[in-house]
């Protein structure tokens, strides 16, 4: 373990560890700081300029986020040169773009949002300008609204840091700077793989899940843990309910592994199937060839009943167990424990070895 | 003037624009062939990296070079003879040593003048420094807009190759150095020195925040060293000549010779080298021969379109880096940009900040929306719509992006306009309060109006206005209505008795 230093924030002193930034020790300490860009997991790229402190003898603002620490280090996060600083910056991101609540499917946990109230800013000083792209809407999954990008570059990272799909980037200068796939085509006719992840990265209303457009507010919506059903890795997920319905499917970092927040096409895009008409929601007995609805008592009955009676009969290899993928591990070990120590055969399998 | 006699055709010395320069940087530019490597030897080309490979340890190379105050020539004046010890203190066996060829101001050619005249004194510098800080390997990053010196790069790489002073064992002393040339693609920020790795990586060229500083991680995450030109330029002199001989002349903190790129109102425009710490007056009048037709010198715009604006009051002042960076301006790469009293300060700073708005890379927020709105102010400002108030905001919006800005690029954005406001702010009052442009330049404030003592009531005037703007009774004085005058000027150009002007 390294050594422990010592740092002066808001002229307290606490202790840091020397690999941290100063906005690691001031959060460990319960120092808030306000940031945009910042998204853990990935390079601290000191882009939004939200965060910014003052340091003891540094001749400009100090972007916490990507400043280490250093010994008799004395920051203020609070002064009047750091306020207005930040209070510019927001100005000048919330006249950049189109960022109106009203039709904004972030509204209510948005980042700009939080730090335009945070700071009290009644109204930008600037005069609000659209860049007016088009808003791309070119498939189910994904919407994009690039004039309410705030060009954090979250989105960036996510896909080549997190995902390394590598699909997204900057391109142009200057206040035409905009994010997206190569030779600025939309996601569709892209080599994008919507798993979606910048659509959790993003911290405004610019990249949003198609599906859930008018689906609920976001304080309406109750987040139910479950593990993903498309394979056995166990993805950890939030399905986003609002009156029994999911309205879609999100990410959680804080449930650590093996996904870390993150998911693949499938179990972000693809957890309609649950509430589809068609959906088989009870067994099925065939009766004189008719498939008719049973109870779950009387199916168990039946397959327990014709399962002995095959093992009675024709022993227990007569019989062979096929799992699924779509099942969890668990669920799986669960199967071939059944098949190993209650029906006493190895014949069992599963469809990934297909 | 008197006609010069044969026979007394003055020498270069008594001619004051070579009198006052110090050619060291440019010492053969004109002189030698670039193309031929035995020229360069002969003006003792390659003598001071012989000393270095064989005489010198590379701690003494690095404390020969600060001794002799050598500060970076690419903007910031960073002690050279530091950066390197920074880097040679660093840990690993793999270090790049980068030239910073990419010149992105406008109107600034001294490093191509450099490559294409003395390409071999660029390359005798780098591989100095490269036994200085323990590097095998370098980079030129050249901007792809200059094929003649990259062409000439190209055959002094070569015969340098060829005769032993790069690649492998140079001068039979076991130390291996070679480099390549990147070709930029013309990115102002490129030259920014983490967005130049960034670039030389293959990546969008972007800076990076610091630190790591690039002598810590620079290149690929290794320790590096990034020059300027002329700063390579002037390091074999420095160590065959020595330290004290350099430092002998400039100020007390800024030593040596400097390369200006002298241009915009002024008789002769080119590239002049000086001592550190000759006054601007000295370049503007002595050498540069001062303003033609007559006209009045209004400022001098050192430093580049992030540099600041020097006024006549301070004609006197000596040109380094610390006092110029007292004035408000920036020493840059050596930009200097002459203006007479017919520009418009407003104007200027505008198109400094257009500049440096298009040439933001666009990453952090206050340099890619704050420029775009100071450049929305002043563009307003130039067109009448300057409101009360706006000189306040400019001033604040300056502070803080230069303030919050990620890189240099952002922190000096604002110069021209904190500058300008700071020598010419009754300038900018006039702009705003009066709708007048003193120097006449913004097209928006222009007011033509006749003056009635003159005007015969030809009507010329009136026929030939395109919005019928000009108007009046048949050898009545005509008078204007400023609504519908489109500022065309056709009226002043067509009317004989001199009776329309304009203010
Ligand atoms: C926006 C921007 C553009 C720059 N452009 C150049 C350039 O074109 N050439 C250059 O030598 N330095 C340029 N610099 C300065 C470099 O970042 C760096 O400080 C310099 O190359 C270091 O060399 P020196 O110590 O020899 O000056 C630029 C800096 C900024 C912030
Ligand atoms: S959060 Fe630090 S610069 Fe954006």
């Amino acid at each position: 373990m390294e050594e422990k230093i010592r740092i002066t924030i808001d002229g307290r002193e606490v202790t840091a560890n020397p690999e941290q930034t100063i906005l690691e020790a001031a959060r460990e300490n319960g120092i808030f700081i306000p940031t945009l860009c910042q998204y853990a997991d990935t390079t601290n790229v000191g882009a939004c300029r939200v965060c910014v402190v003052e340091v003891e003898k540094a001749r400009t603002l100090v972007a916490s986020c990507c400043m280490p620490v250093s010994a008799g280090m004395v920051v203020r996060t609070d002064t009047k040169a750091v306020r207005d600083a930040q209070r510019m910056i927001v100005e000048l991101l919330w006249a950049s773009g189109d960022h109106n609540c009203l039709v904004c499917e972030k509204n209510g946990n948005c980042e700009l949002q939080d730090l335009v109230y945070w700071l009290g800013i009644e109204k930008p000083r600037f005069p609000i300008e659209s860049p007016g792209y088009e808003i791309e809407k070119t498939n189910s999954m994904i919407v994009r609204d690039l004039n309410k990008c705030v060009l954090c570059g979250r989105c960036v990272r996510a896909c080549n840091e997190i995902q390394v799909n590598e699909v997204l980037d900057f391109s142009l200068r200057g206040s035409r700077a905009k994010v997206g796939p190569a030779f600025d085509s939309d996601y569709i006719a892209s080599e994008c793989y919507f798993c979606g992840e910048c659509v959790d990265a993003c911290p405004v209303g610019a990249i949003t899940f198609a599906q859930a457009r008018f689906g609920g507010r976001p304080w309406e919506l109750e987040k139910v843990r479950t593990t993903c059903t498309y394979c056995g890795v166990g993805c950890q997920l939030d399905l986003n309910i609002n009156k029994g319905k999911i309205v879609k499917v999100t990410g959680n970092r804080d449930y650590g592994p093996p996904n870390q927040g993150s998911l693949c096409i499938k179990g972000r895009f693809a957890m309609d199937f649950v509430q589809h008409p068609d959906r088989l929601q009870r067994p099925l007995i065939r009766k004189n060839g008719e498939l008719t609805e049973a109870t779950w008592e009387e199916a168990y009955d039946l397959i327990a009943r014709n399962l002995s009676a095959i093992k009675e009969e024709h022993g227990p290899d007569s019989i062979a167990g096929f799992a699924s993928a779509r099942c969890t591990n668990e669920e799986n070990y669960l199967f071939q424990k059944f098949m190993r120590a209650v029906i006493g055969t190895n014949n069992v399998d599963h469809c990934a070895r297909l | 003037m008197e006609e010069p006699m044969i026979g007394s055709i003055p020498t270069m010395q008594e001619i004051p624009f070579f009198a006052h320069q110090k050619l060291r940087v440019l010492r053969n530019r004109g002189i030698i062939d670039p193309g031929k490597i035995e020229e360069y030897i002969a003006r003792d080309g390659y003598l001071g990296l012989a000393k270095a490979l064989t005489e010198m340890t590379p701690a003494e190379i690095i404390k020969e070079v600060t001794a002799s105050g050598l500060r970076g020539r690419g903007g910031a004046g960073f002690p050279t003879g530091l950066k390197w010890q920074f880097c040679s203190q660093s840990k690993g066996d793999v270090k790049y040593v980068l030239c910073n060829a990419d010149e992105g101001d406008p109107g600034a050619f001294m490093d191509r003048s450099v490559l294409e005249a003395d390409p071999h004194a660029v390359l005798e510098g780098m591989v100095i420094a490269a036994r200085a800080i323990g590097a095998h390997y370098g980079y030129i990053y050249c901007r792809a807009e200059y094929p003649l010196a990259i062409h000439q790069l190209n055959i002094a790489i070569a015969q340098a190759r060829e005769c032993g002073l790069l690649g492998k064992d140079i001068l039979g002393t076991g130390f291996d150095f070679d480099l390549e040339i990147y070709q930029g693609a013309g990115a102002f920020v490129c030259g920014e020195e983490t967005a130049l790795m960034t670039s030389i990586e293959g990546k969008r060229g972007m800076p990076r925040p610091r630190p790591p500083f690039p002598a810590v991680a620079g290149l690929w995450g290794k320790p590096s060293v990034l020059n300027n030109v002329e700063t390579f330029a002037s390091v074999a002199q420095i160590v065959l000549k020595g330290a004290a001989w350099y430092a002998s002349v400039g100020t007390e903190k800024s030593k040596g010779t400097k390369v200006f790129a002298l241009t915009g109102d002024v008789n002769n425009v080119g590239l002049v080298e000086v001592p550190m710490g000759t006054t601007l007056r000295t370049i503007v009048y002595e050498i540069g021969g001062g303003i033609p037709g007559g006209k009045k010198f209004k400022a001098a715009q050192l430093g580049g379109p992030s540099g600041g604006c020097i006024p006549a009051e301070h004609l006197d002042a000596s040109v380094d880096y610390e006092k110029v960076a007292e004035l408000g301006a920036i020493m840059g790469s050596g930009g200097l940009i002459v203006m007479n009293e017919d520009k418009c300060i407003v104007d200027i700073a505008r198109f400094f900040i257009d500049f440096c708005q298009d040439e933001s890379c666009g990453k952090c927020t206050p340099c890619r929306e704050g420029t775009k709105r100071m450049l929305q102010i002043l563009t307003g400002i130039t067109e009448g719509k300057g409101r009360e108030g706006d000189i306040e905001l400019l001033q604040e919006m300056a502070v803080i992006i230069k303030n919050s800005s990620l890189c240099g690029l952002g922190q000096t954005a604002p110069n021209p306009i904190l500058s300008t406001i700071r020598y010419f702010r009754d300038e900018y009052e006039a702009h705003i309060r009066e709708g007048r442009c003193p120097a006449g330049v913004c097209t928006a404030l222009k007011r033509y109006t006749v003056d009635a003592e003159k005007c015969t009531g030809c009507g010329v005037c009136a026929k030939v206005c395109p919005t019928k703007a000009a108007k009046g009774e048949k050898k009545q004085p005509h008078e204007i209505d400023q609504a519908t005058c489109i500022k065309c000027g056709v009226c002043m150009e067509k009317c004989k008795f001199e009776a329309i002007f304009v203010n």
